[in-house]
């Protein structure tokens, strides 16, 4: 395999790992405009990570291994994800080691992890968030892997980089009724693994709400840099997932270095664009109750199994 | 010459000399001799499977060992596989088994009848599949079946509740077996033999509606061995009360007979049928698999939860079978190979890893006495290499990377995915909700050995008798790290399994998948772009954890680690009392999924006497029952019970009235011969 593939592989684990504090910065900062204030600028995410990983490791008392282990867990899972999923090239020597169900399990290996965390506590609060991400991971797994099911009818495979370059061959597929289905139908699945507003609100502290940060509320100083920047870079990937699937133009499916170059430049634009929508939607909605998640995730749900049924008959027709 | 007669002559041979070794020892000798028995009957037993599996067939017929029938065995690459699983999770039980009962006295597992038992118990889990007859097989089947109960009332006078898991054992077991007799006697007798040969031979003489009873009836009784719903409520009872090497035994090796019975039967035997029959094992299955994980996640206790999740486990089996029972009757032939691949790497990967978790179970049980999630907590200290074991087994469970049970489902999901080629509305409407089913049974398990191990071995002590947990003896240890060792062995090369599982899908008459190959260290499939190597993820994720840990020290300056109270929101070090509690877990599960579980709850208040205000007292108590044994078994059972009470009217205790019904008996009978025949 040439340079050019290794060189995306890197180029992807970078462009996730170093970008995700800036997309949450931007995320931020559209945000603070959107509600007039002024922000703490783009920039901000960054210097917290910095200066969380200059502070003191330290390890509360109780806490096993599980705790520790956790975060730098929930990085490599991500990491290995982002070598996978082909935000920038479709061509790389990683590419035919696995597959679409393999990135969503090393997702799910994640959360796994960090709910085990919060659980090694043994705080109430730990365990709240723990039991919360477990409800809620269980319910967003059909959406997901029927979504996954929908777009490798047409491709005929469950590769991602053969359902990427078929789309970018043939772009009818995306128009399809059974390409927007799971589309909507991976979005809602996307806010509930990322714990985005309506299922979880990123920037609470009330400690009876919460989801995600109810399992990091022990950590600090380094660890809990790496739990940032773990939920910072999920986001990251899995818009960058997300508009690799459905906005494919731009990825680079040869071994050109300019293809290359271009390809971060537009995967750069389109995830700040979709964090951008994100963030501006969250201005609008509520985080709705957590009984009532459910009901959001049935509703995905139908939407994705509509996609498999669309998908198999309208192609049956044609 | 082929290895297999002679390994399963020695392990007969071992089996009945450790039989009569746990009936005639006396106690300081018996739980070695025998342990060391079985542990080489297992050793035989896998070494006959293994053979078997690389290529070598037997079959032979002892006319004089039963009588008028006579004995007819058979030794093929499926059998090798039930076999060779069989015994390797005997040789690991054995020897954990003689750490487990050492020390406990000679009672319960370390009692006369039960080392006696345990050696027959484990020489008929690998003489099952060898059976070659309808009376070989129902023989060896009922001994099975027998022998386990003996071995679920081991502890019976320990607790109550043994002795009423036992009686459901037993009669949902005979249930099962009336409905087994039932089958093959009316498939033997339109078919024309009773040997397997022949009902192979004279399947395509009988007519659909027979062949399709004798499917209903013969899966319905191998469901219920494996656990599968409706028949399923001796599983969750009789699984837990039993002393854990059992248990484990039970739940992987004698559970997946009824995969074998129900392959042998429906695939090979009757050769295969219509989408009807398939469609409804693949119901089974999918409904097993998701009830089974919920009533996994909402229990409380330990070993239940897990025998919960084998219901699970074979439901993903089922759903493997069936797939591939569909796809062999609409003709897509090289698909239900890949079905039937993955549903028997699943059966592998399940025997490994559930045994491993029944093996840690065990050890804490055996340690605190406590099978009570809500009570134990804090294992990981004082038992760490259990805690170890079992994180390593749930890994399995739960089907993510890298653990083994991903690698199954992963190839189950394939071959659903590309069933849609298949066509057929059915198959639409079917494979898309078997896929949604197998995603939401992999997310409940997910938050059910998530809290298994997290309220279970992780945190703190929530009682006094977790807090005085010591860690297991080195031959229970040794016996987890042998299924340890198969576990991770699976995960890493599943590929080394390819060739074997080939033959055993050809042995149906199948052409084989080649779902895994590639030098063992790939999964790649053959006729379906798509592929997965476990080597690879596990080094990646190596290499990345690595990264993560190290990068950050790299930048930050580098301190030690300190140690800090729990902050808690400011609340500051909780009490155990304080924490998060299995039962309280699982309470978002289970307000989700409140219409399918029905939960029953009461909340008691004591108010103090002085005034309606002030609380005294608060009792909160809560059941989530298992709902299908609600609807469907209490019906059945008062029904039966309201027509004993009623029928005892008909005794009323005069001689005149017994010979009436005598005399008008016989002239009903004789009416009836002269108007009928």
């Amino acid at each position: 395999m040439s340079a050019v593939g290794y060189a995306a592989v890197a180029g992807q684990i970078v462009v996730v790992g170093a970008g995700a504090p800036l997309l949450t910065g931007w995320m931020r900062q559209v945000r603070a405009r959107l509600e007039g204030r002024a922000g703490a600028g783009v920039l901000q995410p960054w210097r917290d990570t910095r200066k969380l990983l200059r502070k003191e490791p330290i390890t509360p008392v109780g806490t096993g291994s599980a705790f520790r282990t956790a975060p730098a867990l929930l990085v490599a899972t991500t990491v290995v994800a982002a070598a996978l999923v082909p935000l920038l090239s479709t061509d790389t020597p990683v590419s035919s080691h696995a597959d679409l169900i393999l990135v969503v399990a090393l997702i799910a290996l994640g959360t796994v992890a960090l709910a085990l965390a919060g659980l090694d506590t043994g705080t109430a609060f730990g365990g709240m968030g723990a039991s919360r991400e477990m409800t809620v991971a269980a319910l967003v797994e059909p959406t997901i892997l029927l979504s996954v099911f929908a777009l490798s009818i047409p491709a005929g495979t469950t590769n991602i980089p053969a359902i990427v370059s078929g789309a970018v061959d043939e772009p009818g597929r995306l128009a399809s009724p059974a390409g927007l289905l799971a589309t909507a139908a991976l979005a809602v699945a996307v806010l509930a693994e990322t714990g985005r507003i309506p299922v979880d609100n990123p920037s609470t502290h009330l400690e009876l709400t919460m989801i995600h940060e109810a399992m990091a509320l022990e950590y600090a100083g380094p660890d809990l840099a790496l739990v940032e920047l773990g939920a910072q870079m999920r986001l990251t990937l899995l818009l960058g997932l997300l508009s690799s699937l459905f906005v494919p133009w731009g990825i680079a499916t040869g071994t050109s270095w300019a293809a290359l170059a271009v390809a971060l430049v537009l995967f750069a634009a389109k995830v700040c664009l979709l964090g951008a929508v994100l963030a501006a939607a969250e201005v609008f909605w509520a985080k709705i109750r957590l009984f009532r998640v459910p009901e959001l995730l049935a509703g995905s749900f139908l939407l994705a199994l509509l996609a498999v049924t669309a998908s198999y008959f309208l192609s049956g027709a044609s | 010459m082929s290895a297999i007669p002679a390994a399963l002559a020695t392990a007969t041979t071992l089996g009945g000399a450790g039989a009569l070794a746990g009936l005639g020892l006396p106690y300081r000798l018996r739980v070695p001799v025998v342990g060391l028995l079985t542990a080489g009957a297992g050793v035989a037993g896998a070494a006959a499977g293994v053979a078997a599996l690389g290529g070598s067939r037997w079959a032979t017929d002892l006319p004089g060992l039963l009588p008028l029938v006579g004995t007819h065995l058979a030794v093929d690459a499926l059998a090798g596989v039930f076999m060779a699983v069989a015994g390797a999770v005997v040789v690991a039980v054995a020897v954990y088994g003689v750490g487990y009962a050492a020390g406990h006295g000679p009672h319960g597992l370390g009692s006369r009848t039960a080392q006696a038992m345990l050696p027959l118990f484990a020489l008929t889990l690998v003489l099952v599949p060898a059976a070659a007859s309808v009376s070989t097989f129902l023989v060896l089947w009922e001994l099975m079946a027998l022998v386990s109960l003996l071995l679920v009332l081991a502890e019976h006078r320990e607790r109550a509740s043994v002795r009423q898991a036992g009686v459901w054992y037993a009669v949902m077991t005979h249930l099962g077996l009336v409905l087994l007799l039932a089958a093959f006697a009316l498939f033997a007798a339109r078919a024309g033999g009773e040997t397997f040969a022949a009902l192979r031979a004279g399947a395509h003489t009988v007519s659909p509606t027979v062949r399709g009873l004798v499917f209903v009836l013969a899966g319905l009784a191998f469901t219920s061995k494996a656990g599968a719903v409706p028949l399923h409520a001796w599983l969750p009872r009789a699984h837990p009360e039993a002393p854990s090497p059992v248990s484990a035994l039970m739940s992987t090796a004698m559970v997946n007979l009824g995969v074998y019975g129900l392959i042998r039967t429906g695939l090979d035997l009757l050769g295969g049928g219509p989408a009807w029959w398939w469609l409804g094992l693949i119901a089974v299955g999918g409904v097993s698999a998701v009830y089974g994980i919920l009533q996994a996640a909402m229990a409380s206790d330990l070993k239940r939860l897990l025998a919960y999740s084998t219901s699970e486990n074979m439901g993903l089996v089922f759903i493997g079978v069936g797939a591939c029972g569909l796809f062999t009757s609409y003709g897509d032939r090289p698909l239900a190979a890949l079905a039937l691949a993955a549903a028997l790497l699943h059966v592998v990967n399940h025997a490994a890893f559930k045994a491993l978790l029944f093996c840690a179970a065990g050890s804490v049980v055996r340690s605190t006495g406590l099978r009570d999630l809500d009570r134990l907590g804090g294992l990981r200290s004082r038992m760490p290499a259990t805690a170890g074991l079992f994180a390593l087994a749930a890994l399995g469970a739960v089907a993510l990377p890298p653990g083994n049970g991903f690698i199954s489902e992963w190839l189950l999901l394939q071959s659903l995915i590309h069933g849609l080629q298949v066509p057929g509305v059915a198959v639409a409407v079917v494979l898309p909700l078997s896929v949604a089913l197998i995603a939401l049974s992999a997310g409940i398990a997910a938050a059910a050995f998530v809290k298994a191990l997290g309220v279970g071995f992780f945190a703190r002590p929530r009682s006094p008798r977790a807090d005085g947990a010591r860690e297991a003896p080195p031959l229970m240890i040794a016996g987890m790290g042998l299924l340890a060792a198969a576990c991770v062995a699976l995960a890493l090369v599943p590929g080394l399994l390819g060739d074997a599982l080939d033959r055993a899908v050809s042995a149906i008459g199948l052409p084989g998948s080649g779902a895994l190959s590639g030098g063992g260290v790939r999964v790649r499939l053959t006729d379906i772009s798509a592929s997965l190597s476990p080597l690879w993820v596990v080094a990646a994720l190596a290499v990345a954890i690595m990264a993560a840990v190290g990068l950050p020290r790299l930048y930050g300056r580098r301190r030690r680690r300190m140690n800090a109270r729990l902050w808690d929101c400011g609340g500051g070090a909780p009490t155990p009392r304080m924490a998060y509690t299995a039962t309280s877990f699982a309470e978002p599960l289970q307000r989700v999924f409140d219409d399918v579980l029905a939960p029953e709850q009461d909340l008691n208040v004591t108010p103090v006497r002085e005034s309606a205000y002030l609380v005294e007292r608060v009792r909160f108590e809560r059941r989530v029952p298992d709902r299908i044994e609600h609807r469907l078994y209490e019906p059945v059972l008062r029904a039966l019970a309201g027509t004993g009470r009623s029928a005892r009217r008909l005794a009323g205790g005069s001689v005149h009235l017994y010979l009436g019904y005598g005399f008008v008996g016989l002239v009903v009978l004789l009416v009836a011969l002269a108007v009928g025949w």
